[in-house]
C-alpha cells in the first residue's frame, strides 16, 4: 500500500526531513511543500541523503513554494518532479494514504 | 474522490492555513468531494471574523467562509481548542457567559468526534499544519 509523505520543514532546520526519509518504503512518493522546497536542490549537505530515496521512491517539489523560495526548478536534483496544487490532490489520490510529517 | 482535510495552524502563522486553502480549492477544482475540514490547535483561528489585516493582504478566514458557501462546506471547528483561544459561537459565548462570539460563516463549533467520522467516512485525509 504506496503513502504520499507530504514534508513542510527545511532539512536544514528540523530532523522531520530524514524521519520521513528513514521510515518511508520502497514504492512511497514523498511531497515537499513550504520550506521543505529548499531540500529538492543539488549540491547540499542534505542532497546525498534524498538522492538516495530517488533509487526506489519518487520524489516531488510543490513548484510555487520552491519558486517563492527564489528557488528555480533548473537546481533541484535530477529526477525530481515539479508539480502544482492540481499535481499535489492527484497524488494524494494515486496513494492510498498520506502521512503529514509536521 | 472524498477528502477530509484537517488545519492545525492558523492564518498568518506560517503557510499552512493558506496551503490547505489552496489544496481544498484544487481538490473542488478536480471534481472531488470535501466531506469536511476539522480545524484543530491554532488551525481554530481561521474561523474568527474578527481578523482585519492590512487592506492590501488576503483574508484567509473571509476566502474559507466564501469557499464554504459557493461549495456548502462543512467546517468544523474543535470546541476544546476554540474556547482556549477565545473563538465563540453565539451558544457558546451565551453558555460561557460571555458579552460577545467571533465566528465567521461558514464555520461550525464541535468535538474531536467530528475528525474521526471525516477520517472514516472520506477516502484520503490530508494534514496540514506547522
Amino acid at each position: 500500500m504506496a503513502m504520499l509523505h507530504i514534508v513542510n520543514k527545511s532539512p536544514f532546520e528540523k530532523v522531520a526531513f530524514r524521519s520521513c526519509l528513514n521510515h518511508a518504503k520502497a514504492g512511497d512518493s514523498i511531497l515537499m511543500i513550504e520550506d521543505a522546497t529548499v531540500g529538492a536542490i543539488d549540491g547540499t549537505s542534505f542532497s546525498e541523503k534524498l538522492k538516495a530515496a530517488l533509487a526506489d521512491k519518487s520524489v516531488y517539489v510543490l513548484g510555487g513554494d520552491l519558486a517563492a523560495r527564489g528557488l528555480s526548478e533548473d537546481r533541484m536534483i535530477d529526477g525530481i518532479k515539479a508539480v502544482d496544487y492540481a499535481g499535489f490532490v492527484d497524488l494524494t489520490v494515486e496513494n492510498e494514504t498520506t502521512q503529514s510529517w509536521l | 474522490m472524498k477528502f477530509t482535510i484537517m488545519v492545525n495552524e492558523g492564518p498568518y502563522q506560517h503557510q499552512s492555513a493558506d496551503s490547505a486553502l489552496q489544496f481544498a480549492r484544487a481538490v473542488l477544482a478536480q471534481g472531488h468531494e470535501i466531506f469536511r475540514i476539522f480545524f484543530y490547535h491554532d488551525g481554530v483561528n481561521n474561523g474568527t471574523r474578527l481578523s482585519v489585516p492590512p487592506a492590501d493582504d488576503r483574508l484567509i478566514q473571509k476566502e474559507w467562509s466564501e469557499l464554504a458557501k459557493e461549495h456548502d462546506l462543512d467546517l468544523v471547528i474543535c470546541i476544546a481548542a476554540a474556547q482556549r483561544r477565545g473563538i465563540m459561537d453565539e451558544d457558546e459565548a451565551k453558555r460561557q457567559g460571555l458579552d460577545a462570539n467571533n465566528i465567521i460563516e461558514g464555520f461550525r463549533i464541535s468535538g474531536l468526534g467530528q475528525l474521526i467520522e471525516g477520517g472514516i467516512e472520506a477516502d484520503r485525509t490530508v494534514v496540514f499544519g506547522d
